[in-house]
């Protein structure tokens, strides 16, 4: 039986990817065809390579489905439930790196704290009569920070892309959104809360605990564990 | 086929509608935005979403209480005062951490809108439901919100404190960061400082955008300021309200020690009365007070929207979930009332399959 490894199918990740396990002897290759989501491996038996979504790699490694997958850390956590009772890291990859933050208008001098900004939601709901909007596509991450924190009086609007444009066309009064070297944030007149770190993701080597384990795919893993170790 | 936990339900109804009750149907499908609006963004966590083009986002209802208030509501409008309703119904609950807890059950409710007395409606419902658990239920908790808010508001100290701190009561250990700082016990985080110090903070502010306006940032850094400038809530007021939270005894000792405390705090005084009165109506209904357990704490964390007397059933594994729940929720009326203003409201559940695997446990 092969293993089954799930890697992004495009872009920067997919090519950072190619880059990190043949630096370490592994050629994962893409079959000829660029439409066709299939390729291949040389340097390592064993292995079927599948070119995927990398936002759907987590579910797929939850599934069981393939043993082992590389997406965002930010990915599996957003997406799986207790993600640590059905995936393990195996490694992380030192690329894709990316912050969750919680960001609000620059202006905003009185916020610079989580505390602050419960405070001034509370103020915001009694003047303007319904909750501080946050615009976000990672909810649970983000409902989960702001619940520990004690945040009250905000509520989550989905924003699937340009999230920082959001606060500008008023569809929203904060942001939380993913962010490298926090520029776009900047050029669009927001800051980042000094303890507004939600999560620091990066593209991780997963292995998923729920997948069909035998003994030749133990052997794969512990010989590509040893490649990359 | 009808389900024996079904078959439970619908005759712990007939002994609710026994007791006064007028059966209600509710729909399935809720409005989001009302349901956010009173609960929060954690009721996404709690309750399914979906949607449709016309009506935007619908919940499957994760209880009763809103869509019973909001039938009781349309019949004041048409005269109706005191009114008592049941229903019988699945329930749907989200779950994000525990694959084992069940996602749809039976809930059968009794609840008291309108009742002039509260001491009394806390007794009726707290008996009726007591009656119709018939003996499953072993250990009954009670505790009292309007204890915790009456401590809080006879704290010596300013409004905006004590609001700040009755908005965060269902949230521990929010509620404690919160009395720390008013209570100078943890250090001003440098960007306050440095925002106070400043003579003029909003002389180099930086390009304002979004709804929340410049004079709205000036009025928070006005409160900020005046909250620097308000002496820290004294060790001994902190302790009296520790001495609340802690409180965990039979009903009959927790009125004497409030007694105890209401010397130091006064402003507990009326809130013990309350409760006074709760145990007097409760023995004249036949239940054993002097036993009765009295937690000041019960439910802080999963009963976000009652404002007064709650209770819960346990079955024999006091860790698991409570075979029925309920309490006051006047101040989820006043909200749902959207200023056409709120009504007395007390209620609880019962949830028929826990009932039926206490019995079998039994």
């Amino acid at each position: 039986m092969t293993l089954r490894l799930g890697v992004p199918s495009k872009g920067r990740l997919m090519d950072k990817t190619f880059d990190w396990f043949a630096a370490r002897g592994i050629a994962l290759r893409r079959s000829e065809d660029d439409r066709e989501y299939a390729g291949s491996v040389e340097g390592l038996d064993g292995v079927d390579l599948q070119l995927l979504s990398a936002g759907e790699i987590p579910r797929e490694l939850a599934a069981g489905r393939i043993h082992l997958g590389v997406t965002g850390s930010d990915l599996v956590r957003e997406k799986l439930v207790a993600w640590d009772q059905k995936v393990e890291e195996v490694a992380r990859l030192g690329f894709g790196g990316a912050t969750l933050v919680i960001a609000v208008p620059a202006g905003w001098i009185d916020v610079d704290t989580l505390d602050d900004l419960d405070g001034a939601a509370a103020a915001f709901r009694r003047r303007h009569g319904h909750r501080l909007r946050i615009a976000t596509k990672y909810h649970r991450l983000v409902r989960e920070f702001l619940r520990e924190a004690g945040v009250a009086d905000y509520r989550l609007v989905d924003s699937q892309g340009a999230t920082e444009g959001t606060v500008r066309n008023e569809a929203a009064e904060a942001i939380a959104d993913i962010t490298s070297t926090g520029d776009t944030l900047r050029a669009n007149g927001l800051r980042i809360l000094s303890d507004g770190v939600i999560h620091q993701s990066q593209a991780t080597l997963f292995r998923s605990r729920r997948a069909d384990w035998t003994d030749a795919t133990r052997a794969t893993l512990a010989e590509i564990v040893e490649r990359i170790g | 086929m009808t389900s024996p936990a079904a078959l439970r339900g619908e005759a712990i109804r007939a002994a609710f509608e026994a007791a006064g009750a007028v059966p209600v149907e509710t729909p399935f499908l809720l409005p989001a935005d009302t349901l956010l609006d009173l609960y929060g963004e954690d009721i996404r966590a709690r309750a399914y979403v979906t949607a449709d083009p016309i009506r935007g986002e619908l919940m499957l209802r994760p209880d009763f209480t809103v869509p019973v208030v909001e039938a009781h509501m349309a019949q004041m409008a048409k005269g109706a005062g005191e009114a008592r309703y049941t229903y019988l119904g699945p329930v749907f609950r989200r779950q994000e951490t525990d694959e084992t807890r069940p996602i749809e059950y039976l809930q059968v409710g009794f609840e008291v809108l309108g009742h002039p007395d509260p001491a009394a409606a806390d007794a009726e419902v707290f008996a009726t439901i007591a009656g119709a658990l018939d003996g499953a239920a072993r250990r009954a908790v009670t505790g009292d919100f309007g204890v915790l808010l009456a401590a809080v508001d006879g704290l010596a100290t300013t409004e905006a404190r004590k609001a700040a701190l009755r908005r965060h009561i269902w949230r521990p250990r929010r509620f404690r960061q919160l009395l720390d700082r008013f209570g100078g016990r943890s250090p001003v985080p440098p960007a306050r400082a440095a925002l106070l110090a400043a003579a003029d903070p909003m002389a180099d502010m930086p390009p304002l955008q979004g709804l929340r306006r410049q004079d709205e940032i000036a009025a928070r850094i006005a409160a900020l300021r005046e909250d620097a400038a308000t002496p820290p809530i004294g060790q001994g007021e902190l302790d009296l309200i520790d001495a609340v939270l802690s409180l965990r005894e039979t009903l009959p000792n927790v009125l004497g020690a409030l007694a105890d405390i209401a010397v130091d705090l006064p402003a507990l005084g009326p809130a013990r009365d309350r409760l006074a009165a709760r145990a007097e109506a409760l023995a004249a209904r036949g239940v054993a007070v002097d036993d009765l357990a009295f937690e000041a704490s019960f439910g802080r964390t999963s009963m976000e929207y009652y404002d007064g007397f709650v209770f819960g059933f346990h079955g024999a594994d006091p860790a698991g979930p409570p075979l029925a729940t309920g309490g006051r929720y006047d101040a989820l009326t006043a909200v749902l009332g959207r200023g056409r203003g709120g009504v007395p409201a007390v209620g609880g559940v019962i949830r028929p399959e826990l009932v039926l695997a206490a019995e079998g446990a039994a």
